[in-house]
C-alpha cells in the first residue's frame, strides 16, 4: 500500500489535495484536435495538392503558413489553460431538487486575457468563463441535486477551444468541495404546539397577528406572507416578507415520532424539513427530535440551519 | 435544425465573417462573369440587411433555389462545373450564399475554411508581390474572425487583431522552414482541366498579317535572360520561336511531322545564358540562334527551334548555350527544299512575275536577295497599323500600300524568294531585348515579337535574312520604341523616355524579377542547390524530411518555451518561500490560501512532527528576510530550505 501511494505520488506529483489553489501545469493539460481541426487538415491537404498540381509557389507558401498558424494555434490553446490558478470557493446548502452552486475562483496572472474557458461538472452543462488580463473571475458551477446529504463536487472538466477552435485543450480539476443538500421540504400542517413554560395558549397561528416589519424573502417562505404590494411598487427590489410578532411564543416539538411510521424514511425527513421551514417562517420556537439526535428548542437562522443539517445527514 | 445556445453565433461575430468573406471574394470580381459578381453582391447585401434588421435568415427551400440558380448560371457560362474558372466561381457563389446561413459556430467554421480555400484560388491568376501582400492581409482578417468566433463577445477588436498577428508572426518561421525544406514535387499530379492555364499571351502557332502587330502592342514580359558573360550585341539577339513553311496565300503554318535532326556547325565561342520563360502554353523555348546545348527536358527540332516535352504553362527556367555564328543544314534534304519553294499558284501574280523577271535576268541567289532588300529599303514604311489586305495580300502590300509590320516584310520576302526559286521560310520569335541595369537581366517583352526570314543557299545552308532591318534599321539596332513614329499604339511602358521614370521601372522590374527568381522560382533544383550549400549534397526526400523534422521540432520547442514562460516574476524572498512550499507539497502538506507562515508551521508541528524542526527554521528565516531589516541577507533562508530539502524523515 505504502509503495502504491509513493508510486502515485511520484506519477501525479502535481495532484494537490484540492483544498488550496491549483496551478495548471503542462502535465495536467491534454490536447487533441477537434472536428473543425480535422476539417482544417483535410482542407490543407486538398490545398497542397492543388498548389502542387498547378505549380503555385505562393500556394505552397499559403498552405505552409496555414500549417504554421495551426501549430501556433495549438500552442495558444494549450497556453490558454496553462498557468491558470483554480481556487475552490464555497457553496451554499440547498434543498433536494434545487441546483447546488459551487463557486470557483480562476486567477489569471498573465497580462493577456484568457477567453472562452468552459467548465463542466456534469457532461453537457458547461459554464463559460472569460478572464481579463491579470484578473480574477469567480464562477459558479451548477449541479443537480438528487439526494440529501453531502454532495461532493465531482471531477470538473475545464476545457477551451480558444483561439482557433482547431484544438481542444482540457484538464481535470478535483477541488475538494462539497455542498450540503437538505431534504426537500414537504408542505403539511404543523403538528400542534405543546404548552410551554411561558404558557402560550394560542395556536401556532398566533404569530400572524401583529405586523412587525419586513425581511428579505427566503426560498421556503410561504407565499401568503410576501409583501406583494411593495413588490408591485418597486420591481427592482427583492421580494420582501411581512413579519408578524405573535402574541406569545409558541414552542413546537418536531418529532420523528409524529410522522407516519408507514412512510419511507426520506418522506418522513421531508415532512420534518417542511415543518422546520414552516415553523421558522411563522417565527415560532421549535425543537427537533430524531432517533439519536435531540436539538433543543430555539429559533433563528442558526437554529434552522442546525436542524436542517441534522435532517440532511440523518443516517436511518 | 436548431442551434445549441452555446454554439450559436453572437450578433457581433457576424460582421467579422462578412469582412472575411468580402476580403477573399472581392478580388475575384475582376475576372469572373459580371452577372456572378452582381449575384454575390446581392447575396452579401441581403445577408447584411437581414443582420442589420436582426431578421430571420431565409429557409432551406429558398437557399436551395438560389444555389441551383447560381450553379445553373455557372454551367451556362462555362459549360462545366469542374474547370478551373467554373470551380472558382462555384466557390465564390458558395461563400456568398453561406452568409445567408450563418447561424452557428459550425457555419462560421465553414465560412472560414472556404475563405482559406478562396485565398489559394487567387494564385491561379496572379502570384505577384501585390497579390502576396493583399492575401497576407486577407489571411490576417480571416484568422482574426476565426479567433473572434471562439472568443465570443468577451474578445475585443484590438485584442483579436493583435492575437491574429501574434499567431501569424509565430507561423512565419514554420512557413519559411516548410517552404525551404518540404520535398517539392514537380509538375501536375494528374490531368488538369481544359482551362487550367488559359489566358496566356505569346507567339501563336500560325502567322497571318496583324498577328504580331497585335502582340507587339503588349508591354508584358515574355522572358528574361541572364547571360553568364557579356550580353551579345543587340542585332545578334534573334530568339527563335516557331518556323512556318506552309503558306496558303494568307496564313503561314508550321509543317507538321518530324524530320531529320538539325546539323549545325558552330563557328565561334559559345554563349551561356539562363532564360526565365513566362508561361505561354506552347512548347517552344525561344533560344538564341543557334543553340548548341539545350536543357534536358527539351530537344532541338529539325528547324532549329528548341521544344519542350510539355507545354510551358508556368514560369520556368532553362539553361542554354548558343553560338551566334553557325552554319545550319548545309546539306539539306531535297524534299524539305522542295517544300520551301511551294506557293499557291494563282495568288499574288505580280509578285511572282517580279521574282521571275529577276531569275530570268540570270542573277545569282545572292543578287536576287540583294534586289529584294533594296526594294524594301526604297519606299516602304514600318508601322504597327498597316492597311488591311485582301485576297492577293502580298501584291497589294508590295505594289500599292507599302506599309507594314515585320510579318508583312518577312512574308513578302519569302514569297519573292520562293517565286525566284530560292528555298525560303518564315521564322517568328523575338528580337532584341532591354537590359535592366539594376539586376543585369535582359528583359524581352511581347513588344519585341518579331518575324524574319530564312533562305537556303548552296554551300551556306539556311541563312537568316531580316527584311525589316532593310526597312527600319533602328528596329534591330535600338528596338521598336525608336523605330516607330510617334502616335503608334505602343504600350505606354515603352514610350517612357524620362530618365527617372525609366530608372523607377527598372527597379520595379528588378524587384519583381528577384521575387520570381528567388521566391516563386524556388523549385526542386534550387532546393537541392541550397542544401548543397549547407553541406548536404544530393539530398533526396529522406534528407529533406529529416532536416524538416529537426527544424520544426526546434521551432516548436521555441514556441512552447514562449508559451510556458508565463511565471509571474516574484521577488527573490517570495520565490524562496514558494520553493519551501513546493518541498512541503512533495511531502503531502499543502499550504491553504488563508494560512500564514506561522499557522502553517503550527499545523506542521501537529500533523508532521518529524518535519517541524527544519520547517520552523525555514519559517523563521523567511519572516526575518521578509520583515527584518531591509537588505537582509538571504543566505540563512537558502540554507534552511536546503536543509529542508535534504531532510530525511523516518
Amino acid at each position: 500500500m505504502a509503495l502504491l501511494a509513493k508510486l502515485t505520488q511520484a506519477l501525479f506529483r502535481w495532484q494537490s489535495d484540492g483544498t488550496g489553489p491549483t496551478r495548471l501545469g503542462q502535465r495536467r493539460i491534454f490536447i487533441l484536435p477537434t472536428g473543425a481541426g480535422l476539417l482544417f487538415v483535410c482542407a490543407l491537404i486538398v490545398m497542397l495538392i492543388g498548389a502542387i498540381n498547378y505549380t503555385l509557389a505562393l500556394g505552397h507558401a499559403l498552405v505552409f503558413l496555414l500549417v504554421g498558424i495551426g501549430i501556433s494555434g495549438m500552442v495558444h490553446t494549450f497556453r490558454n489553460l496553462h498557468g491558470l490558478i483554480v481556487t475552490p470557493g464555497r457553496s451554499e446548502a440547498v434543498f433536494v431538487g434545487e441546483m447546488a452552486h459551487f463557486q470557483l475562483t480562476l486567477s489569471n496572472e498573465r497580462p493577456t486575457p484568457r477567453l472562452a474557458l468552459e467548465l463542466e461538472a456534469e457532461p453537457g452543462v458547461a459554464t463559460r468563463a472569460d478572464i481579463a488580463g491579470s484578473d480574477v473571475a469567480r464562477i459558479t458551477l451548477p449541479l443537480k441535486t438528487r439526494r440529501r446529504g453531502w454532495l461532493p463536487l465531482p471531477r470538473v472538466r475545464l476545457w477551451t477551444r480558444y483561439p482557433l477552435g482547431l484544438f481542444r485543450a482540457w484538464s481535470y480539476l478535483q477541488p475538494e468541495m462539497r455542498c450540503l443538500v437538505y431534504p426537500a421540504p414537504l408542505d403539511s400542517p404543523l403538528p400542534p404546539a405543546s404548552p410551554t413554560q411561558q404558557g402560550g395558549e394560542q395556536g401556532p397561528e398566533g404569530g400572524d397577528e401583529d405586523f412587525a416589519g419586513f425581511r428579505h424573502r427566503q426560498p421556503a417562505d410561504s407565499l401568503r406572507h410576501i409583501a406583494w404590494k411593495a413588490a408591485a411598487r418597486d420591481m427592482a427590489r427583492p421580494l420582501l416578507v411581512k413579519q408578524f410578532a405573535g402574541g406569545a411564543q409558541v414552542e413546537l416539538r418536531l418529532d420523528w415520532q409524529l410522522t407516519d411510521p408507514t412512510l419511507p424514511v426520506e418522506t418522513r425527513l421531508s415532512l420534518l424539513s417542511g415543518w422546520v421551514l414552516a415553523a421558522e417562517a411563522l417565527g415560532n420556537r421549535y425543537a427537533l427530535n430524531l432517533p439519536g439526535i435531540a436539538i433543543p428548542s430555539g429559533a433563528g437562522e442558526q437554529h434552522r440551519r442546525r436542524c436542517l443539517e441534522a435532517l440532511a445527514l440523518f443516517a436511518a | 435544425m436548431t442551434t445549441q445556445a452555446s454554439e450559436a453565433l453572437d450578433h457581433w461575430a457576424v460582421p467579422w465573417l462578412f469582412v472575411a468573406a468580402l476580403a477573399t471574394v472581392a478580388p475575384h470580381f475582376e475576372h469572373q462573369p459580371t452577372w456572378l459578381s452582381a449575384y454575390c453582391v446581392l447575396a452579401f447585401g441581403w445577408a447584411a440587411w437581414l443582420w442589420w434588421q436582426d431578421r430571420r435568415l431565409p429557409g432551406r427551400l429558398i437557399l436551395m433555389l438560389i444555389v441551383v440558380g447560381g450553379c445553373g448560371g455557372i454551367w451556362i457560362e462555362f459549360r462545366t462545373l469542374f474547370g478551373r474558372d467554373s470551380g472558382v466561381s462555384l466557390l465564390v457563389l458558395l461563400m456568398a450564399l453561406k452568409l445567408l446561413e450563418l447561424r452557428s459556430r459550425r457555419d462560421a467554421i465553414v465560412v472560414v475554411t472556404l475563405a482559406y480555400f478562396l485565398l489559394l484560388t487567387h494564385y491561379f491568376y496572379s502570384q505577384s508581390i501585390a497579390t502576396g501582400l493583399w492575401l497576407l492581409a486577407a489571411l490576417w482578417i480571416v484568422t482574426a474572425s476565426l479567433i473572434r468566433i471562439h472568443g465570443g463577445i468577451a474578445a475585443s477588436l484590438s485584442g483579436t487583431l493583435r492575437h491574429a498577428s501574434v499567431l501569424a508572426i509565430q507561423a512565419l518561421p514554420f512557413m519559411l522552414v516548410l517552404y525551404l525544406l518540404f520535398p517539392r514535387v514537380g509538375g501536375p499530379l494528374w490531368g488538369l482541366p481544359q482551362d487550367a492555364h488559359s489566358g496566356r499571351s505569346g507567339l501563336s502557332d500560325s502567322m497571318a498579317p496583324g498577328n504580331i502587330a497585335n502582340l507587339a502592342q503588349s508591354g508584358e514580359i515574355a522572358f528574361r535572360v541572364l547571360f553568364a558573360g557579356t550580353t551579345p550585341p543587340r542585332d545578334k539577339l534573334y530568339w527563335r520561336g516557331p518556323v512556318f513553311e506552309n503558306f496558303d496565300g494568307i496564313t503561314w503554318r508550321p509543317h507538321g511531322g518530324l524530320g531529320q535532326r538539325a546539323r549545325v556547325e558552330h563557328q565561334g565561342l559559345p554563349v551561356a545564358y539562363e532564360t526565365t520563360l513566362e508561361a505561354h502554353n506552347q512548347r517552344w523555348l525561344l533560344a538564341l540562334d543557334a543553340p548548341s546545348t539545350v536543357p534536358a527536358e527539351s530537344f532541338l527540332s529539325n528547324n532549329l527551334t528548341v521544344n519542350a516535352r510539355q507545354p510551358v504553362n508556368y514560369r520556368q527556367r532553362f539553361r542554354f548555350t548558343s553560338t551566334l555564328d553557325y552554319r545550319f543544314n548545309v546539306k539539306e534534304n531535297p524534299s524539305i527544299l522542295e517544300r520551301n519553294l511551294q506557293l499557291p499558284a494563282e495568288r499574288n501574280p505580280r509578285t511572282q512575275a517580279l521574282a521571275h523577271s529577276w531569275k530570268a535576268s540570270g542573277a545569282s541567289p545572292e543578287e536576287i536577295l540583294g534586289k529584294a532588300l533594296d526594294l524594301f529599303a526604297s519606299e516602304f514604311f514600318y508601322t504597327l497599323r498597316p492597311p488591311l489586305l485582301g485576297e492577293n495580300g502580298i501584291d497589294e502590300f508590295l505594289f500599292s500600300t507599302r506599309r507594314g509590320f515585320c510579318e508583312h516584310y518577312s512574308a513578302a520576302f519569302v514569297v519573292l524568294m520562293r517565286a525566284a526559286g530560292i528555298p525560303a521560310r518564315v521564322v517568328t520569335g523575338y528580337q532584341g531585348g532591354e537590359r535592366n541595369p539594376v539586376d543585369g537581366y535582359l528583359i524581352v517583352r511581347q513588344s519585341d515579337a518579331h518575324a524574319w526570314s530564312e533562305v537556303w543557299l548552296d554551300k551556306r545552308g539556311w541563312v537568316r535574312v531580316d527584311p525589316t532591318a532593310a526597312v527600319s534599321p533602328a528596329r534591330i539596332e535600338t528596338g521598336i520604341a525608336n523605330a516607330l513614329p510617334a502616335g503608334e499604339p505602343l504600350p505606354a511602358l515603352l514610350q517612357v523616355r524620362t530618365d527617372w521614370l525609366r530608372t523607377l521601372r527598372h527597379r520595379w522590374e528588378a524587384i519583381n524579377n528577384a521575387w520570381n527568381q528567388q521566391v516563386l522560382g524556388f523549385d526542386r533544383e534550387r532546393q537541392r542547390e541550397m542544401l548543397a550549400r549547407f553541406g548536404i549534397p544530393d539530398a533526396d526526400w529522406r534528407d529533406l524530411a529529416l532536416a524538416l523534422g529537426i527544424a520544426s521540432t526546434l521551432l516548436l520547442a521555441a514556441i512552447l518555451a514562449w508559451a510556458l514562460r508565463n511565471r509571474r516574476q516574484y521577488d527573490p524572498v517570495t520565490q524562496l518561500w514558494h520553493k519551501a512550499l513546493r518541498l512541503l507539497a512533495r511531502r503531502q502538506l499543502h499550504c491553504a490560501p488563508w494560512e500564514t507562515p506561522l499557522t502553517l508551521a503550527a499545523r506542521v508541528r501537529i500533523a508532521r512532527p518529524e518535519l517541524a524542526e527544519p520547517f520552523d527554521a525555514v519559517v523563521e528565516a523567511y519572516l526575518l528576510a521578509r520583515y527584518g531589516t531591509p537588505g537582509h541577507d538571504l543566505k540563512p533562508l537558502r540554507s534552511a530550505i536546503a536543509r529542508l530539502h535534504r531532510w530525511r524523515c523516518c
